[in-house]
């Protein structure tokens, strides 16, 4: 086998130089004005059978990666390859077989299910779209994929009102499940859900993960959401990926400034920590016009004047361990 | 009624219609509020803690079917107030409100100036220039620019409105703020900002806070006092410093134990089930059937037990 075979085998997912421009549009004839950088050059891949946590405030991209991998979204440039064939320049009848293979789970489980269908048959809608099997093979795998997540054969024909916010997590988590998929986008999963059902969800994610063989990319806002359950995290910053390591290294080691921050930032319920924050200067600034140079510097507590004019290049600083900024050795 | 108290909240009930009968979203809440201090009222969603802000400042729907309980504000009951005293001397005067995404319901046709100096003119008929100057002070206390004041709100970021809309509540200089979920929109970063402003307004201003909120970590910022609401009741009132260190009732241990840490070895736990409905709650502890401590005691309401100055609805403590 040569070389970039064996790669091949060990990345199911190659993001490289991703970006998603969306057009802003003003005035009577609607011209697009201005472009919102929503991804700016994006380079990443996700191993097979691991979690890639990425993490990240509101806006900075995440979810429009998480949509684009999965060509929901269709990028401005870039390649993404998925077992070594680039789906970007796919038609769509070439498209179609792969969509079987990669799966979303969204954060609002409720706005994604049909309020008017027994939640049985959603489970088993994609078979249907994609058809597959007899329509009461098709319930039978339905039947078999809510019991997986823990919900009763029962359930398959009650309607998305009758769950609570877990259970409809769980059910949504069914119905990616129900193709047999390999990679499964999963964008704030948990972040609707209240804190004390979170590691249920992220539990049974695990087990699946197990027992399937499957691949995550695990989207959240929050780094101490993804800490349990990714294998590498990757950090977001304004349509840019600033950092990513190894779940380890980078918890105990984080190397930029703005992951420095993050970490610092979460709260810990205890009695006698009532330290002050991290605070970083003002908000993040519109992706319609990012900063120049690295696009924290107008925030970051240790910029140098090159971090205002030149733009850090994202790189292995130390083994596995990818970062941007200029004040890493 | 002892005075040493700026709040003490007995009994305090509120049930609503519907269709398929009456919601209990408040019954039964109870706990005491010192001057300068902060509260934090925890649930989950859906345990009725925006009814219970509702109940306090009297901002009722119409279907409500049950409302009652006492109320002590700085040493006055005022559940038994008429409307008129209640809308002259307690509500946006003495007590006042920044509801559950306040920061997306500031009025986008009016500057955020004006929005903030417009309880002055209404709650204390002062002049429209006072007002503003006012606004401006308080601009400066929850750190938004002065400039800003002739700002839209679509101009300013999540943070900074709701920065806005701490500032409309504190403008009247009342005693007590309730903040309903005052960060859960925002970002971590954000939300670390938010709290860093609230602790600077309780020193400067001698204003306590009744913080309702889900987020156990970020409360403990803040807290002086947890009282833990479970399924439209308190369940336990604590010290802030005994509550995080060992809380006592089992859903308030379990709540704490579902709360992911940071590097730690141990993994977070969840509670499985789900909360009653409200329609008909269960005749015992609400939360039995999701307890592990469980015993035959608890298919009858436990009372509230006192563990050495915490309050614990719990038949565990009943001695
Ligand atoms: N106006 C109303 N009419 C009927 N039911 C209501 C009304 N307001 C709230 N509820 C119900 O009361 C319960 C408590 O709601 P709420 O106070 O909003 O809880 P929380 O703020 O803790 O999420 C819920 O079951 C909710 O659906
Ligand atoms: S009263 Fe019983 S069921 Fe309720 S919390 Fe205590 S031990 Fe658990
Ligand atoms: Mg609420």
């Amino acid at each position: 086998m040569t070389n970039t075979n064996l790669q091949e085998q060990k990345d199911l997912l190659v993001v490289r130089n991703l970006k998603k421009y969306f057009p802003v549009r003003s005035g009577l004839l609607q011209r697009t004005s201005a472009w919102v950088q929503a991804v700016d050059n994006v380079s990443f891949t996700v191993k097979r059978g691991e979690t890639l946590g990425m993490v990240g405030e509101s806006g900075c991209g995440k979810t429009t990666i998480g949509r684009t991998v999965l060509r929901l979204v269709e990028p401005t440039s870039g390649e993404v390859s998925f077992e070594g064939r680039d789906i970007i320049k796919m038609g769509q009848r070439d498209l179609k077989p792969l969509r079987r293979d990669m799966q979303i789970i969204f954060q609002d489980p409720y706005a994604s299910l049909n309020p008017r269908m027994p939640i049985g048959e959603s489970v088993m809608e994609g078979l249907h779209i994609h058809n597959i099997g007899q329509p009461k093979e098709r319930w039978e795998v339905a039947i078999k994929m809510l019991k997986k997540v823990g919900l009763e054969e029962y359930h398959a024909r009650r309607y998305p009102h009758e769950f609570s916010g877990g259970q409809r997590q769980r059910i949504g988590i069914a119905r990616a499940l129900a193709l047999n998929p390999k990679f499964i986008v999963c964008d704030e999963p948990v972040s609707a859900l209240d804190v004390s059902i979170q590691s249920q969800v992220l539990n049974i994610l695990k087990d699946l993960q197990d027992e399937f063989g499957l691949t995550f990319l695990f989207i959240a806002h929050n780094l101490s959401v993804v800490e349990h359950i990714s294998d590498r995290v990757a950090v977001m910053y304004l349509g840019k990926m600033v950092e990513l390591a190894d779940r380890d290294a980078l918890y105990r080691e984080p190397l930029h400034p703005y992951t420095q921050a993050l970490l610092s930032a979460i709260p810990i319920p205890h009695p006698n920590i009532k330290r002050e924050r991290t605070i970083l200067k003002g908000d993040v600034p519109s992706p319609l016009n990012p900063p120049k140079g690295c696009r924290f510097h107008t925030r970051c507590p240790i910029a140098i004047d090159q971090c205002s004019q030149v733009e850090p290049e994202f790189r292995e600083a130390r083994p596995g361990h990818w970062v941007a900024c200029w004040k890493v050795e | 009624m002892p005075t040493e108290n700026l709040l003490s909240i007995k009994d305090l009930v509120l049930h609503f219609n519907t269709q398929k009968g009456p919601v209990q979203a408040v019954d039964g809440v109870f706990f005491d509020l010192g001057y300068k201090e902060a509260v934090v009222v925890l649930g989950e969603s859906g345990c009725g803690k925006s009814s219970l802000a509702k109940a306090l400042l009297r901002l009722l729907p119409r279907n409500v079917s049950k409302y009652g309980g006492q109320v002590y504000l700085e040493g006055n009951e005022i559940m038994g107030m008429d409307e008129e005293q209640f809308r002259q001397n307690i509500r946006w005067v003495r007590m006042s409100l920044v509801p559950q995404a306040a920061m997306n319901s500031l009025n986008p046709v009016l500057k955020v100036g004006d929005q903030v100096a417009e309880p002055m003119i209404v709650h204390h008929g002062v002049k429209k220039e006072e007002a503003y100057n006012q606004a401006a002070k308080m601009f400066q206390h929850v750190g938004v620019p002065v400039d800003f004041l002739d700002r839209y709100a679509f101009e300013l970021s999540g943070g900074m409105r709701q920065r806005v809309a701490i500032a409309m509540a504190l403008v009247t200089a009342p005693a007590l703020v309730i903040l309903d979920e005052p960060t859960s929109a925002l970002d971590v970063l954000t939300q670390a900002n938010i709290f860093n402003v609230l602790k600077r307004l309780k020193k400067e201003l001698e204003v306590s806070f009744v913080l309702i909120t889900h987020d156990i970590a970020t409360s403990s910022e803040l807290a002086d006092r947890v009282a833990v609401m479970y399924a439209g009741q308190i369940v336990e009132v604590s010290d802030a410093h005994r509550f995080f260190s060992e809380p006592l009732h089992p859903y308030s241990r379990m709540l704490m134990a579902s709360v992911p840490r940071l590097r730690a070895n141990v993994e977070p736990e969840f509670i499985t089930g789900q909360p009653p409905s409200l329609l008909n709650p269960p005749k015992g502890c609400r939360f039995a059937s999701r307890c592990p401590k469980r015993f035959a005691k608890c298919t009858e309401e436990p009372p509230v037990a006192n563990v050495d100055g915490i309050q614990v609805k719990c038949w565990l403590y009943t001695s």
